[in-house]
């Protein structure tokens, strides 16, 4: 190719603790050019772009800066060249503001030493817009949900002066419409001459943005393909290793249709409305909305996450009464969080032990606990689940952001639940593993719980749901069969029929 | 093919890591017989016998206080008021027995109790009270049991316990100090209990990511405050061995005793920030300090001089432990 790669990378490889998770990986970006990275959970994606942020050092392997040779001794490094990161897994100060986090360690000063806040309020209102977004910048961001956090982790890259963008699954916890803006945002970018690096699972966004493609498959680069030469199939089977048969898996209809949820009169924190609804035996109950629309506020409410419970809970007709996780779980609640780092894993702890300890209570001999039972029913989830690594005794921590998530999955999966409520199951799983996923909901419901799917990713709901409810501003404005579902009819329940 | 790798690849981690595990489960045993080699040569008499019983029988209370420790660490809180507890335990036990001539078994329940009620209060208080650290709660319980131990008895010690209280500190079962057996014991125990018991797991849980254990389903408050009564037991059960030595109850007994408690348990390779340590680098930790200790007091090094050494000891073996730890997670 005769344009001057902006970044290039020859003959990257690392290794942690002796696992060469790199190998040998030659790269490039090109000036205004979207290069995507795809590749299985695991494959080496975020280890690769961490190592051009200078996150990471490189074992073995050089890296070019406009042709000429570079070396960051850290992330700040590459900032000063140009480098701006969206990093899979957020990184905001829960206590600071929204403003506070987007500038933090790159402040904008009057004179020598004094904060300029109303320049920096107006920046940061200025930047959440491009993504169109009105979040106030003087809130806190603990009082944000995830899909929010994420936009201002967006925001974040926006104050270095960048001439490369790196985006580790940006979308991943963002809905049809936030995505939308983004990938607009991304164009108006690279019509700025900007280049972009994009990691992300969902393939059909990647056909929409990208311009060349290159997929890693166990550490190892497979090709780099132009995306006008492709179709998704072909990168599926490259990613993967073999063609999917279907994404979403089918299920044989159940006669069973005992009512196992019922709520009633349950009122969100600043909502006027309330919300009622019920859940049945056999059917995957979807729940659609935009970010903030007050899904995740709905569902822990019903599990008692936070600190009261205004409406009433039925479970197979019987009136429960749900103060915390405690209660809801003696009740046969699993709640999938939607924040894998904040509330779901103990990142310091064995695969096994994230995997059991919601169900501890199951494995008891006696007073003492039978290691053996422990040790056996991690090994069948991590493999159900084709966690990579497959170590019982790896940290979590040592886990790519997709194979963490499973790990989640399958803490909730091992509590034989009656009633599963999951907030974004698939957030960052590759397509192999979603249909894995999908298969063991399958199994569930089969074994007659109540399942119940909160996602932003309208194929996932309208591909698994038997009935889909939309929420907008804190209540249900919709009630849909399957049949009935459709982008444009939940969109428009979404936006409150606006 | 690429599986065939993968699987080769498995085998070598694994031999690495067994490498890496040992160190890190043997690392602070290692420094242990380092320090003790070392004392050996500059002094014939440290590995006699009758040293090695007396560094078992001195180690004792700071081994029970400091398994006590080890528990609110793990949760990422901390215990400052075990010393203070403690002498509020034996001053109640001296009243009941010697003043009050109630039956010593009665006394020795009583003196538990009071431990354990103490870290009861501050189970409470860190939970019910919603105190923000147990920093602060422990502190206030320091202050207000100390206070207590001088009031009750006017500052006044007691003295003249019968044998049946005496027996934990000051018998022997051969060679060996009775109160170091109890310490095994109870040892095992705790070992039991955070290894495989659910509430032990949760203990762990709840320091590695509160609001996960939460969600988790874990009574986080109730276990919590089970944390902070068995670290006020075990000061109580510690003040039964010192009393048991010295033969007397007084109520500045403890005083600064949760230090060595807390560098025991750091310098066994428990974090700070909470979910990581164990049973048996709290006794490693407690040796290394009681060692320390014996091995300067028979090159008659003064106290002053023992503190300046074990400050030093204890930000080294920090130190080693969070380079080792760098030297595995950031690469
Ligand atoms: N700090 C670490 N220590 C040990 N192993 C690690 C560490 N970080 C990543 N790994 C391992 O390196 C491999 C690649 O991980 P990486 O996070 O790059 O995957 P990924 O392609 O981004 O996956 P995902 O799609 O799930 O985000 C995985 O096997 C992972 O377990
Ligand atoms: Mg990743």
């Amino acid at each position: 190719m005769s344009i001057q790669a902006l970044l290039e990378l020859r003959n990257i490889s690392k290794s942690f603790s002796g696992n060469k998770v790199i190998k040998n990986i030659s790269f490039s970006v090109l000036p205004g050019e979207v290069h995507v990275l795809l590749g299985e959970n695991g494959a080496g994606k975020s280890t690769l772009i961490k190592m051009m942020t200078g996150a990471y050092t490189i074992d073995e392997g050089e890296m070019y800066w406009n042709s000429k040779p570079v070396k960051f001794s850290g992330p700040a490094d590459a900032m000063e060249y140009g480098i701006a990161t969206v990093y899979q897994e957020l990184n905001l100060i829960p206590e600071l503001t929204v403003c506070e986090n987007i500038f933090l360690g790159r402040e904008l000063k009057k004179g020598a030493r004094l904060l300029d806040r109303t320049k920096m309020r107006e920046r940061a209102k200025n930047y959440l817009k491009r993504l169109g977004q009105n979040i106030d910048p003087d809130k806190k961001i603990s009082e944000l949900g995830v899909g929010q956090q994420q936009l201002v982790e967006i925001a974040k890259a926006f104050t270095v002066d960048a001439k490369l963008i790196i985006m580790d699954e940006p979308t991943a916890s963002l809905s049809e419409t936030e995505t939308e803006q983004l990938l607009q945002t991304v164009d108006e970018l690279i019509r700025q001459g900007i280049s972009i690096v994009y990691i992300s699972h969902k393939i059909n966004e990647l056909m929409e943005i990208g311009d060349r493609i290159t997929i890693l498959r166990d550490g190892a680069k497979v090709d780099t393909l132009d995306v006008k030469e492709t179709s998704q199939d072909e990168l599926i089977e490259l990613m993967v290793g073999r063609a999917l048969d279907e994404k979403y898996p089918k299920r044989p209809s159940l006669s069973m249709k005992q009512e196992g949820l019922r709520i009633e009169n349950l009122k969100l924190k600043n909502s006027q409305s309330i919300i009622s609804f019920s859940a049945y035996q056999g059917e995957i109950l979807g729940i659609s909305g935009l970010v903030g629309a007050g899904r995740t506020e709905m569902a822990r409410a019903i599990f008692g996450a936070d600190e009261k419970n205004s409406g009433d809970v039925y479970v197979f007709g019987k009136k429960v009464n749900i103060k915390k996780p405690k209660d809801a779980i003696a009740a046969g609640f699993a709640f999938i969080t939607e924040d894998r780092k904040g509330e779901g894993l103990f990142l310091d702890q064995s695969l096994a032990f994230n995997i059991n300890i919601a169900s501890m209570k199951n494995y008891k001999k006696g007073m003492m606990l039978s290691n053996r039972e422990l040790l056996q029913s991690a090994g069948a989830y991590i493999k159900a689940l084709r966690v990579n690594p497959q170590r019982k005794e790896e940290h979590a921590r040592n886990l790519s952001g997709g194979n963490q998530q499973k790990i989640v999955i399958a803490k909730w999966l091992a509590t034989k639940a009656k009633i599963f409520i999951f907030d974004e199951p698939t957030r960052g799983i590759d397509v192999g593993a979603k249909v894995e996923v999908y298969r063991l909901i399958n199994q569930l419901v089969q074994e007659g719980a109540v399942v119940m799917i909160i996602s932003s990713e309208l194929p996932e709901l309208m591909g698994m749901c038997d009935r889909i409810l939309v929420m907008n501003e804190g209540t249900i404005t919709a009630d849909l069969k399957k049949e009935e579902a459709n982008q444009e009819i939940i969109m428009k329940a979404a936006t409150g029929g606006k | 093919m690429a599986n065939v790798a993968f699987d080769e690849n498995q085998e070598i981690v694994k031999e690495k890591k067994t490498v890496k595990a040992f160190l890190n489960k043997f690392g602070s045993l290692i420094g242990l017989i380092l320090l003790c080699l070392i004392l050996a040569i500059l002094n014939r008499d440290f590995l006699s016998l009758n040293n090695i019983m007396n560094i078992a029988r001195q180690s004792s209370i700071n081994a029970l206080l400091a398994i006590g420790m080890l528990l609110p660490i793990l949760t990422a809180g901390i215990d400052l008021s075990i010393g203070s507890i403690l002498a509020l335990s034996i001053m109640c036990m001296g009243i009941a027995v010697v003043n009050m001539g109630l039956n010593p078994i009665a006394g020795l329940i009583i003196c538990v109790g009071t431990g354990a009620l103490c870290g009861w209060v501050n189970g409470i208080l860190l939970t019910k009270l919603r105190l923000p650290h147990p920093f602060i709660s422990t502190l206030g319980m320091m202050n207000i049991a100390r206070g207590l131990a001088l009031i009750i008895t006017a500052a006044a010690p007691i003295a003249g316990f019968p044998m049946a209280v005496q027996f934990l500190g000051s018998s022997f079962a051969g060679p060996i100090p009775v109160s170091f057996i109890l310490v095994v014991i109870i040892y095992i125990l705790f070992h039991l209990f955070l290894t495989r018991t659910a509430t032990g797991k949760y203990i762990y849980a709840i320091g590695g990511n509160r609001d996960a254990a939460h969600l988790s389903g874990i009574n986080v408050d109730r276990v919590l405050i089970l944390v902070y009564t068995l670290s006020g037991l075990m000061s109580g059960l510690a003040g039964l061995v010192l009393v048991g030595r010295v033969n007397s109850a007084f109520p500045l007994a403890g005083l600064d005793y949760e230090l060595d408690a807390i560098a025991a348990v750091i310098i066994g390779g428990a974090s700070f920030f909470g979910g990581v340590g164990t049973v048996w680098g709290t006794m490693v930790g407690t040796l290394i300090i009681a060692v320390l200790r014996n091995g300067l007091n028979l090159m008659n090094i003064t106290s002053d001089l023992q503190k300046t050494i074990i400050g030093i000891v204890i930000i080294a073996a920090v130190f080693v432990d969070v380079l080792r730890q760098r030297a595995s997670k950031k690469q």
